[in-house]
C-alpha cells in the first residue's frame, strides 16, 4: 500500500503533527472517537498522497481533511469526494490554535484514562499521541490486526461523553508516565522463539521521543525523571546482545558501544530534574542509572552511590517488600557489591515469599552466589531462574549461565 | 499444502532413545550448540518457504474448569503425575506433504546434546485440520 521511501520521507514530520490536529478537533467539540478515526484517515490519505502533492501548510491540511472526514461520517457518505479532496485540500491558514505543548498533554491525559486497562492506555497512545496505524500497532505486540481495531475501539468507548472529564485530577500525570515507560519496556521484549522477529516499530524510540514531548508540556520533575530514564539505558541497549542474540551483561558489555551521545543527554535531563528538588522514583531510577553509564569499567562502579539511591529508592513506601519488590532486589545487589555476597543474599531471603517464584530473584541470587565464589550455590540458582524465564533470550542467557557456572567448579 | 505443528515436549511421550540431563548440566559449548541449532531450523524453514510460525511455552500449568453458577473458576496448578504430558513449544510448518513434515522432524530430532551428539528427541507431528476446497457445490 504504502512504499518504503515514501514511508520514511514524511513519516516524522507527520505523525509529530498527530497531537496538535486531534486535539485541535476534541477542543472544538467533536466526540475522541470519531475524530480519532477521522484523523487516522486522514493520515492514511497524506501518506499517499504528499509525496506528489506537498501541502503549503501541512497541519491545516491533516486538520481540514480530518474534518471533512468527519462530516462525510455523519452523512453516511464516506466514499464520496474523497479523490478531489485528498489533491484539493489546500485549506484556509491561520486556524486559531493552542501551544503545542498543551495539546500532548490533555491527549495523553485522554488516552491514558484511569478507567482504561493499561493495554487499552497504551494502545490508544500509541495511535492518538503517537500517530501509529493499527496495523503498526498491531505489529508491535504481536496481535491480529483485527484484534488491536477491537481493543482500540473499545477502550474509545470508554472514552465516550465529555472529553477529558477527569483532567488534572491527582495521579493522572502518574499514569501516563507509567504508560509511557511500559510502552518504552515494550520495546524490549517479544515472544518469538528462533528466527527473526518480523519488521516492528521500534517502541522504546518512540516513547523517548512522546516522553520528549511531555517534558515540553509540564515542568513535572518526574516527566524528566522517566524521559532521562529512558535515555540513560536505551544508551547501553548496542551492547545488550552480542552478533548472535545473546544477552550480555551489563559487566560484560563493551562500554564502548554505548551511546555516549543519549548518555550525555541523559545526565542533563536528568540534573535539571533534580534541581527541582522534588525527587521521585523515575528521577531515582534514572540517578542510578546515570552511575552505570558514568563507569568506564565494571569494576569502577560506584556501588556505594547507587546504594545510597537504592536507600531512598525503598523508603518511597511503607513497605517496599510488598509494594515495591524490584526496588528492594535491585537493592540487594547493590548491598552485596557493597557489604559483601552475604549481606546482599540476607537481603533476598526477605522476598522469598513474594518473588521466590520469579526468575529474577532467582537470578539474583545466582549472581550474588557467584560473587561470593559459590559455584553450586549459583549453578543450581541460575537453573531455577532459566525454568521461570518468561522470555527466551532470557531462559537462553540463564541456561548458559548455569552451564557456565557448572563447568567452572566441575 | 497442509500444515503441520512439530511439537517439542518437556516430558511425555515414547520412551526417551537417548536419555541425557537437563541442558543446564551439560557443558557450555553444548549448550551453545544446542541453541544455534534452534535458531538454524527457524532460518531454514524460513529460506524454504515452509515456516509458519514458532513458538514457546514456559513450564508452569494450570488446569481449570467452570466452576458452576456463582462459583469461581476451579483452577489447579498441580502437582501434577511426572508422566504427564507437558508441551515446550512447537514449529508450525506448511509443507507439501506428510512425508515432508516427518522428514523435517526427524532433522528436527537430530538436534546436537551432550558432546556434541544427536538428542534423538521424540518430535510429535499433529496435522492442523483446514477446510478442503470443493470441486462442485453439491459435494
Amino acid at each position: 500500500m504504502i512504499d518504503e521511501p515514501t514511508r520514511r520521507l514524511d513519516e516524522g514530520a507527520l505523525r509529530a503533527l498527530v497531537p496538535r490536529v486531534l486535539a485541535g478537533l476534541v477542543r472544538r467539540g467533536e466526540d475522541f472517537d470519531a475524530a480519532e478515526d477521522a484523523l487516522q484517515e486522514a493520515l492514511l490519505e497524506a501518506l499517499r498522497v504528499w509525496p506528489e502533492h506537498p501541502p503549503r501548510d501541512p497541519h491545516a491540511w491533516l486538520a481540514t481533511v480530518a474534518t471533512r472526514r468527519l462530516v462525510d461520517a455523519r452523512r453516511s457518505e464516506v466514499a464520496r469526494h474523497r479523490r478531489e479532496e485528498a489533491t484539493q485540500a489546500e485549506p484556509r491558514a491561520g486556524e486559531p490554535t493552542t501551544p503545542e505543548g498543551d495539546d500532548t498533554l490533555f491527549l495523553l491525559f485522554c488516552c491514558c484514562h484511569p478507567d482504561l486497562a493499561p493495554v487499552s492506555q497504551v494502545a490508544l497512545t500509541l495511535r492518538a499521541v503517537g500517530g501509529l496505524t493499527t496495523q503498526e500497532i498491531a505489529d508491535a505486540f504481536y496481535v491480529p490486526p483485527a484484534t488491536m481495531a477491537q481493543r482500540i475501539s473499545r477502550a474509545k468507548r470508554v472514552l465516550a461523553g465529555p472529553p477529558a472529564r477527569r483532567l488534572d485530577q491527582p495521579g493522572d500525570l502518574a499514569v501516563v508516565l507509567r504508560v509511557l515507560y511500559l510502552v518504552y519496556t515494550t520495546g524490549h521484549t517479544g515472544p518469538r522463539m528462533g528466527a527473526r522477529p518480523p519488521r516492528r516499530p521500534d517502541l522504546a524510540r518512540e516513547a523517548i521521543r512522546l516522553a520528549r514531548q511531555l517534558t515540553l508540556a509540564t515542568d513535572e520533575p518526574e516527566a524528566r525523571g522517566l524521559l532521562a530514564l529512558m535515555l540513560l539505558n536505551h544508551a547501553r541497549l548496542p551492547a545488550r546482545l552480542d552478533p548472535d542474540g545473546r544477552i550480555v551483561t551489563l559487566d560484560r558489555q563493551d562500554r564502548g558501544l554505548w551511546d555516549a551521545r543519549e548518555i550525555a543527554e541523559g545526565v542533563r535531563v536528568l540534573q535539571s530534574a533534580l534541581a527541582a528538588h522534588r525527587p521521585g522514583r523515575y528521577q531515582i531510577e534514572a540517578a542510578i542509572a546515570a552511575l552505570h553509564d558514568d563507569a568506564a569499567s565494571a569494576e569502577e562502579t560506584d556501588w556505594p552511590q547507587i546504594l545510597a539511591w537504592y536507600d531512598d529508592l525503598v523508603a518511597l513506601t511503607e513497605d517496599p517488600v510488598r509494594q515495591d519488590p524490584a526496588a528492594v532486589l535491585g537493592r540487594a545487589v547493590a548491598v552485596g557489591h557493597v557489604l559483601g555476597a552475604a549481606a546482599g543474599l540476607l537481603e533476598t531471603d526477605r522476598l522469598r515469599e513474594v518473588l521466590g517464584d520469579r526468575h529474577r530473584w532467582h537470578a539474583v541470587r545466582g549472581h550474588l552466589h557467584e560473587l561470593d565464589g559459590d559455584l553450586p550455590a549459583a549453578a543450581s540458582a541460575y537453573a531455577e531462574a532459566a525454568r521461570r524465564a518468561t522470555n527466551i533470550a532470557e531462559r537462553d542467557h540463564l541456561v548458559r549461565q548455569a552451564a557456565r557456572a557448572r563447568a567452572a567448579w566441575a | 499444502m497442509p500444515k503441520y505443528l512439530l511439537l517439542k515436549h518437556y516430558r511425555g511421550g515414547p520412551e526417551p532413545h537417548r536419555p541425557v540431563p537437563p541442558i543446564d548440566q551439560w557443558a557450555p559449548e553444548d549448550v551453545e550448540a544446542h541453541i544455534a541449532f534452534q535458531n538454524h531450523v527457524s532460518e531454514l524453514l524460513e529460506k524454504n518457504g515452509e515456516y509458519v510460525d514458532a513458538q514457546a511455552l514456559t513450564p508452569a500449568r494450570t488446569w481449570v474448569r467452570y466452576g458452576g453458577p456463582d462459583a469461581a473458576p476451579v483452577t489447579t496448578d498441580g502437582p501434577h503425575p511426572e508422566t504427564s504430558d507437558l508441551v515446550a513449544g512447537w514449529w508450525m510448518i506448511d509443507v507439501d506433504s506428510h512425508e515432508r513434515a516427518v522428514e523435517l522432524a526427524a532433522y528436527v530430532s537430530s538436534e546436537p546434546g551432550p558432546a556434541g551428539e544427536p538428542l534423538y528427541e521424540w518430535i510429535d507431528v499433529r496435522e492442523i485440520m483446514w477446510e478442503r476446497p470443493r470441486t462442485t457445490d453439491a459435494a
